[in-house]
């Protein structure tokens, strides 16, 4: 069944992913093998998406698009747990005009109208616009001029039983350097689910308890757990664990939640007694998560047997921009200037064991590695993974896993010199002896070289550096303006 | 610290080739009410090393696991309950978990152990 889907319009690269991931969710894929453990035979993570169209001239960043789902119930579902959408309807009609509108809707078979048109319900028409604004006057002109559909119901504004919305765009765009978005449509549908975004303001960073300087967005940690599939019975691990922002957002959808973090200040000690990462979870009445523990994700403390035990790992792993990342062993002792400083037997207990830093290259194989070890098949890595830009541009490669494959990347663009984007992957292939040995000798290399990999590896100096290219007159100020200045990404 | 994060750590100092399962020390722990989720658990019967597990329920006091398990017994409400309670009711706040090999103490401090190895220990 084709539905009309429209999304909000933000975060663009992560819209159709996100229904993508909450059709897994929800099973529009058919069964997946009864908790995806065995799902390995289920054919690959590209044969599992969904359809998509878009209406006749629109971008492909147009809020409207068009999505082939197995059932209104799936749609319903999908619409509800998602972010990003702003409703999913069916269809009744559309057209570049009101005419051609009414002609569709008049053509729109009545046993798929009628049902939701009858005397004892109570429905509602709203009237909502993109790239122009309806005056109230308009608004009502518009409702009066859908008097050729037979509603027989009562209006009831604040809880109707059927929601019908009238959609009208307007072919903007051409003035400002935008590619055509979309071009004067007028849609007409029945409202079949829509995301609920009154979770954003009740998880907003700026009333949450405990935050870090890096605390994760909470639209952004929704979207992450959407991504990761999380939902009742599902266990989901991250490894920079932090203030705990992504977990909170995960334990909201009812998974298990499990994190790690190599700064004991952060997970033990937060700032006092109820203002640490458990109390972000008393919070918002969440379960707490099974467990937090202090380890280095450089040199996991798992047993050496444990295999496939989580569902999800989600993460911001530490890019060095922002926050660096930390792994055991000091700087000195990496570069080999002195031997391994012995611990005096007294002092064992409260000794705090230096750290050096930890470069991205290096974190993202420790990242790879602990996951295709420790997902479960068909289990999903989500993760956000810095990319420079050059010039307006980026020009990404993405790191790449034998057990991985990776079914969508999202990017945000952070500033002129960066972005990031938002991987996920699906754990697709098993973790073999062969992986395990070749990971085990990259884990040396990166000891070994250490200073190599961090040089290499610098995303900070990169973005922070002054721009190269000073001489920047009129000439060139001129140059950038007549660019289309193309700000999709950027909402 | 719940039991079920015991069950999947090990020492993992330089040198030490068998440290699981750490020996649990419990000097201070609590019961918190946890709602039962019979796939979950199911699925992580099959990931658990059950003696690791019966072991630290008896360092805290409650012996009501068997010492052997087998997957058939998951068909079994009590058998379920009680698992479930082991395995993600039992919060571990203070006290420490010892390497088997070396009798190095990993801290658990307010519920988080620290997993962090010295600097010769690496």
């Amino acid at each position: 069944m084709w539905f009309l889907c429209v999304f909000y319009h933000r975060l663009l690269d992560y819209r159709r992913p996100e229904v993508e991931s909450l059709a897994e969710l929800f099973d529009a894929f058919g069964s997946s093998g009864g908790g995806g453990g065995e799902g390995g035979g289920e054919g690959s993570p590209s044969s599992r998406s969904l359809e998509w169209k878009l209406p006749e001239n629109h971008h492909i960043d147009s809020p409207f698009h068009f999505v082939n789902l197995p059932s209104e119930e799936i749609a319903r579902n999908i619409a509800n747990r998602s972010l990003l959408v702003k409703g999913i309807y069916e269809l009744w009609g559309q057209g570049t005009s009101y005419e051609e509108l009414e002609k569709a809707i008049i053509e729109f078979p009545d046993e798929r109208k009628l049902p939701y048109l009858i005397p004892e319900s109570t429905f509602r028409i709203t009237v909502d616009s993109f790239g122009k604004v309806i005056s109230f006057n308009e608004q009502n002109e518009r409702i009066q001029g859908l008097s050729y559909i037979p509603f027989k119901g009562r209006v009831n504004l604040r809880n109707p039983d059927h929601k019908f919305w009238l959609m009208e765009t307007d072919d903007y765009g051409s003035n400002n350097g935008l590619p055509p978005v979309v071009q004067k449509t007028i849609f007409f549908g029945r409202e079949i689910g829509a995301a609920d975004r009154k979770l954003l303001p009740t998880y907003q960073l700026k009333s949450r308890k405990y935050l870090g300087p890096t605390a994760m967005d909470a639209e952004m940690a929704f979207l992450m757990a959407n991504q990761g599939l999380a939902k009742p019975g599902k266990l989901v691990y991250d490894p920079f664990v932090g203030t705990g922002s992504i977990l909170v957002a995960a334990a909201h959808f009812g998974a298990m939640t499990m994190g790690a973090d190599i700064d004991i200040r952060v997970v033990r000690d937060g700032r006092g007694p109820n203002c640490n990462v458990w109390s972000n979870f008393e919070q918002y009445k969440l379960p707490m998560p099974i467990s937090l523990l202090r380890a280095d994700n450089n040199m996991p403390p798992w047993r050496p047997g444990l295999r496939e035990i989580f569902d999800a790992i989600i993460c911001d792993p530490p890019y060095g921009v922002r926050a660096g990342g930390r792994k055991s062993g000091g700087r000195k002792l990496l570069k080999g200037v002195v031997g391994p400083y012995t611990v005096p037997e007294e002092k064992r207990n409260d000794h705090i064991p230096s750290t050096a830093s930890y470069s991205l290259a290096e974190c993202m194989h420790d990242l790879l590695d602990l996951s295709a070890k420790m997902l479960v098949m068909g289990g999903r890595l989500v993760c956000f993974y810095p990319v420079l830009r050059d010039d307006g541009y980026t020009n990404a490669q993405f790191p790449e896993h034998p057990c991985f494959t990776l079914i969508a990347s999202c990017e945000q663009i952070l500033s002129l010199r960066y972005s990031r984007y938002l991987l996920t992957m699906v754990k697709t292939g098993a973790y073999t002896k062969e992986i395990e040995e070749s990971a085990r000798k990259m884990h040396l290399d990166f000891k070994e070289n250490h200073l190599k990999w961090l040089e290499d590896g610098n995303l900070h100096s990169a973005v922070f550096s002054p721009a190269e290219s000073q001489e920047m007159g009129s000439n060139s100020k001129f140059d950038r303006d007549s660019k289309p200045k193309y700000r999709g990404k950027y909402v | 610290m719940r039991l079920l994060t015991h069950n999947m750590l090990a020492s993992n100092v330089k040198g030490v080739t068998n440290g699981f399962p750490l020996r649990l020390e419990a000097e201070k722990w609590a019961e918190k009410e946890v709602e039962l989720n019979a796939d979950f658990l199911r699925h992580m019967f099959s990931k658990i090393e059950w003696k690791a597990l019966a072991g630290a329920a008896r360092a805290v006091g409650y012996g009501e696991l068997p010492d052997e398990a087998d997957a058939s017994m998951l068909d079994s409400e009590d058998f379920l309950r009680r698992f479930h309670h082991a395995l993600l009711e039992i919060h571990v706040e203070e006290g420490a978990l010892v390497c088997p090999e070396s009798g190095r103490r990993f801290p658990i401090n307010k519920g988080i152990p620290n997993m962090l190895l010295h600097e010769d220990e690496i």
